[in-house]
């Protein structure tokens, strides 16, 4: 269980974050979806506190997490964050082994257990073959395998990602996440792509301009009503079988906002085209 | 949860359980430090022999032993006996201290600041050292404190260019890698823009040439208090990087990832700064600026035993310590009776293989 309450945070004096609450039961995966610059990124860094919020709390199992020091706060939570591959080497192998240092102090060596943890984590997402090779070698897939691994590695009952799926292809999107879905941990995922939050989280939670919009299981947040002023595009919705997924097209009234030119309609085009929903 | 799913994969009946061949990974490393190590050691007696008055090795070993233990026949003269004990043992044992020390630098403020081409000297210390020994060999500030007034204004100047480049890199937050490089930077040609301006305000020409000298570095003054001043501050500096060498491996890895991981990177930052100061500037202040080293063995050292910071930081230490040797070596018999500084040497070995370097980092990445 994790869950944040009212919380907010402000870069030099630009509130980022302005009561923001969230709750992800335990084993359920949570998807924290908005906009670009509605303060997705900020409030995950603000879970597993890189970032000490202004006001609110965050809680992990009725413990606050600012409270966490030193190695207790990676035996709870393991964060996939977003970051500039290493410019030093390090191999598969040692970024994953990493993840055992929460459970071993500055005198102690990894033990055998330890590198067989490792090696179980490697097997699950894949990368075992791929133990002694240099991680900045790796294609985006891969890397991000290796990042979960480790998350995997730290054994702890909470996982958050930041954007996990980013520059992947389409494959690799859903192998991922569809790898964190099985692992069945209370996990935070933020996500750029609502139809792969569509697919893979219980529950979601849209923000805007540091505000929560919307709040709930994925059904009752991904509907036209909710993301078309969010998002700013008509949303159409199909059922693909048992999921519900979304398309999207740009709105004349939003491109006039951002001072674009209205869209020409192509001849003979609007024989297709639907109403629109404005 | 997740432990219960980790081992229901780990078949508990399997024989030989994956343990992503432990033994060859820690064989791996034991034998580049068991290696490196019989390497120096071997190579001390011999370093100690060779000088414009050669000694053999067995002899120097011999007189070495009397010194400490006492109790052998003495079959040297008295002038070997000087030569090997008050002259060379210091200087070789200093060259492995020295050498040692900024490798190690290298090493922590390479991961410190998540970058390649960082180096000892980049915290502004040798420029700080050079600015303090200029004061002391230009205008005599602290001579009246003893022989050694060089030495301890030298690190004095380090640790205080440390401090300006903490204070200026801590402006407005939190310390950040690429805070810490700039301030470094900019504080370190403040500084030598100092020194060159003590140079030019003195206007002795002895006085500049043993400036320059001084920043060339050179281990001529080496002497047994340096030894063990420099020895013991390079032990208890190591032995805390080692203590933090999972911490410096999550800091390489990006702030957020050491934060995931339980290291606070501005916290750490800040506490492996003040130990690396305090190693650099002990070099810097008994072997003036001997460029290369703290730049170059680490990226030797991550070629034998990888990125891992509990195996870089040991063997980039004694890669470290037998090349300072050796560079002394070559310094003090390459011009005899003259001796070459010894930046001049390890710079000509160093710079081609950092562009060595250059190539591989180019075609991995």
């Amino acid at each position: 269980m994790l869950s944040a309450t009212d919380v907010s945070f402000a870069y030099d004096g630009t509130p980022v974050l302005a009561g923001v609450s969230l709750a992800a039961r335990s084993g359920g995966v949570v998807g924290l979806i908005g906009p670009n610059g509605s303060g997705k990124s900020t409030l995950l860094r603000v879970l597993y506190s890189a970032l000490r919020p202004l006001g609110g709390v965050v809680l992990i199992d009725g413990t606050p997490v600012s409270g966490l020091r030193g190695r207790e706060l990676p035996r709870r939570i393991a964060v996939v964050a977003q970051e500039a591959p290493p410019e030093l080497p390090v191999t598969v192998a040692e970024m994953v082994l990493l993840g055992r240092s929460p459970h071993r102090s500055s005198l102690q060596s990894y033990t055998a257990d330890d590198h067989r943890i490792a090696a179980t984590a490697l097997h699950r997402v894949g990368m075992r073959d791929h133990a002694d090779r240099g991680f900045a070698t790796l294609s985006g897939g891969e890397k991000q395998r290796t990042l979960i691994a480790r998350a995997l590695t730290q054994q702890t009952g909470h996982l958050l990602l930041d954007e996990p799926t980013n520059h992947l292809d389409i494959h690799y999107q859903h192998e991922i996440l569809h790898l964190v879905r099985d692992l069945g941990i209370t996990t935070v995922v933020v996500l750029h792509d609502l139809n792969l939050a569509a697919r893979y989280c219980d529950h979601l939670v849209l923000l805007d301009s540091g505000l929560v919009a919307a709040s709930g299981p994925t059904e009752e947040v991904l509907t036209p009503e909710v993301l078309e002023p969010v998002y700013r595009v008509t949303v159409r919705t199909i059922d693909d079988g048992d999921c519900r997924q979304l398309v999207f097209r740009p709105t004349e009234a939003a491109r006039a906002q951002d001072g674009l030119p209205a869209l020409g309609v192509p001849a003979g085009h609007d024989a297709v085209s639907e109403p629109d929903r404005g | 949860m997740t432990q219960t799913a980790h081992r229901a994969t780990a078949n508990p009946a399997d024989p030989a359980p994956d343990d992503l061949d432990r033994r060859r990974r820690t064989l791996h490393a034991t034998l580049w430090v068991c290696g490196l190590t019989a390497l120096l050691l071997a190579g001390i007696p011999v370093a100690i022999g060779l000088g414009p008055v050669p000694v053999e090795p067995g002899t120097v070993a011999r007189i070495v032993a009397a010194h400490l233990v006492g109790g052998l026949d003495i079959t040297w003269t008295p002038s070997e006996d000087s030569i090997v004990w008050l002259v060379r043992a210091p200087r070789v044992l200093l060259a492995a201290v020295v050498g040692a020390a900024l490798a190690v630098s290298g090493v922590a403020l390479q991961a410190l600041v998540r970058n390649v081409l960082a180096e000892p000297y980049l915290l502004g210390v040798s420029a700080g050292a050079s600015t303090g020994a200029a004061l002391t060999i230009l205008f005599g500030v602290g001579a009246s404190v003893g022989a050694n007034s060089l030495t301890g204004s030298a690190f004095l100047g380090a640790l205080a260019a440390t401090g300006i480049v903490f204070a200026v890199a801590a402006i407005g937050g939190r310390i950040t890698s690429v805070r810490l490089l700039l301030a470094g930077v900019a504080v370190g040609y403040v500084l030598n823009a100092v020194t060159s301006f003590l140079i030019f305000a003195s206007d002795t020409p002895e006085g500049a040439r043993a400036v320059l000298f001084w920043l060339l570095g050179s281990l001529a003054r080496a002497d047994w208090p340096a030894v063990l001043v420099a020895g013991s501050l390079l032990v208890v500096s190591f032995a805390v990087l080692l203590l933090w060498s999972r911490r410096l491996d999550a800091l390489t890895l990006g702030d957020d990832t050491a934060h995931a991981l339980g290291s606070p990177p501005a916290r750490l930052r800040a506490q492996a700064l003040v130990v690396v100061a305090l190693c650099v500037g002990a070099a810097v202040a008994v072997s003036g600026g001997i460029g290369f080293v703290g730049l170059v063995v680490p990226h030797v050292a991550r070629l034998c035993v990888g990125g891992v910071h509990r195996r870089l930081l040991p063997v980039s230490a004694l890669i470290g310590a037998s090349f300072l040797i050796w560079a002394d070596v070559v310094a003090r018999m390459a011009f005899v009776p003259r001796e070459l500084p010894l930046g001049i040497i390890t710079a000509v070995l160093g710079a081609p293989f950092l562009l060595f370097l250059v190539r591989r980092v180019r075609s991995a990445a």
